[in-house]
């Protein structure tokens, strides 16, 4: 963030006594410990809960009653479904449908966190550097894991492009090591900044509206609408990188092309 | 920046696992499958209708050729039995027709012979009619008897000329 930026946030903060970083603080609910470890039930962990209930009510509403011609929410879980279903085939095989199940959770779970944000006083899980990279760590992990356990030592392949001369590779391989160990980075860095800026961005502009007052207020109001569809297609967006990014990478594991 | 406190990282790194693993084991174990299963049930139903519908499409086409074998074999039949029908009622009536002609050409003949006897037996009859009426003549003009013999021997000569 520049210094002038800054400054106009902290201006505008001061101006209504917002502070745009307020909405990323972790608050605790209920103060816990287990095993000297801090187990504390808060803001981010509450509104896990509320993203896990979501997405399990809505796939439980879709599929209690169903039938051979869906009715609504049938259609929307079974839509959701097949939109995975079919990102994992087109972009794993069918042999990646074997981690469908964790694609599709993964993939709910971001949606609804980011979807969660975008109502007011909510938290927003995935603007936490901690929990996206988290994500990220273990779909790194898990498809090294199934890389290494699929094609053994083979799988160190992949480092070495082939039809490349001989010479290249020296610098080649050291520059596709460092880009698949990045990959975790890149992952979580892309979801959790998209997530942090655009709430900051709104929160901004929403002080604004209120240091600007009903004069001029109109002006940053009606960004802070148009910037609201931007966010809600980015949150849908981010979840859909993720998970997409998350697919092809696992193809890299089962099917190695170089 | 309150993504930085890493007080808080610990808690937010459990209740991440709590409850991913929670949806996780719930969306693998429970909806998906039954989510799966309905679009899968879907599918082989439509599959199954369209199958239902290539076969009925077969059955229709089956019928429809056979329709037409029986229709073709019932119009060649029906052509032979009216050649048939045909043949047999010109045989009849070629018979028939035959025994008409041979019944007529039978009494023309018998009429033509029933003429001729008529005929001879008129002409005998002329001849004494002749005699006759020459020996009456004879009688008339001259006032002379003529016998019947001469008369009628006359009337065969001139007759004869």
């Amino acid at each position: 963030m520049s210094a002038d930026t800054g400054t106009v946030v902290e201006t505008a903060a001061e101006g209504s006594g917002i502070d745009p970083m307020h909405q990323f603080v972790i608050q605790t609910k209920i103060p816990l410990e287990l095993f000297g470890i801090d187990v504390s039930f808060t803001n981010s962990a509450m509104f896990m809960v509320i993203a896990v209930i979501l997405v399990s009510g809505l796939m439980i509403a879709g599929s209690r009653k169903a039938t051979l011609v869906p009715g609504r929410l049938q259609s929307v879980t079974e839509l959701s479904y097949e939109f995975v279903a079919n990102m994992v085939r087109d972009n794993a095989g069918t042999e990646g449908l074997k981690y469908f199940p964790f694609i599709f959770t993964l993939f709910m779970f971001i949606l609804a966190s980011n979807m969660i944000g975008m109502f007011p006083y909510t938290f927003t899980v995935t603007s936490h550097i901690i929990v996206t990279f988290a994500l990220a760590a273990i779909v790194f992990l898990g498809v090294t894991a199934i890389g290494f356990a699929k094609n053994g030592i083979g799988y160190l392949g992949l480092f070495v492009p082939s039809g490349v001369p001989k010479v290249m590779l020296i610098i080649l391989v050291p520059i596709e090591v460092i880009s698949y160990l990045t990959r975790p980075v890149s992952l979580s860095v892309r979801l959790f900044a998209n997530m942090m800026a655009g709430h900051t961005m709104l929160k901004v502009f929403a002080g604004f509206v209120v240091s600007l007052g009903v004069i001029g207020g109109w002006l940053p109001l009606g960004f802070m609408v148009a910037l609201t569809g931007l966010e809600v297609m980015i949150a849908f967006l981010q979840a859909y990188v993720f998970a997409i990014l998350s697919c092809i990478y696992l193809n890299d594991a089962l099917h190695m092309h170089h | 920046m309150p993504q930085l406190d890493f007080s808080t990282f610990a808690p937010q790194l459990v209740w991440l696992f709590i409850t991913f693993v929670g949806l996780y084991l719930f969306l693998a174990k429970v909806a998906l499958p039954r989510i799966g299963g309905v679009i899968e049930q879907r599918r082989d139903r439509i599959a199954d209708d369209l199958d239902e519908a290539a076969r009925l499409k077969a059955q229709t086409d089956d019928a429809i050729a056979a329709y037409e074998t029986s229709l073709a074999l019932a119009k060649a039949k029906a052509l032979v039995i009216a050649q048939e029908t045909r043949d047999v009622l010109s045989a009849e009536t070629d018979k028939e027709r035959s025994k008409v002609e041979a019944m007529l050409s039978e009494k023309a003949r018998e009429a033509e012979v029933r003429i001729a006897k008529t005929k001879q037996k008129a002409v005998a009859n002329i001849k004494d009619v002749a005699a006759d009426t020459a020996q009456a003549i004879v009688q008339k003009l001259i006032d002379k008897k003529v016998t019947k013999k001469s008369a009628s021997v006359s009337v065969t000569s001139a007759m004869g000329k």
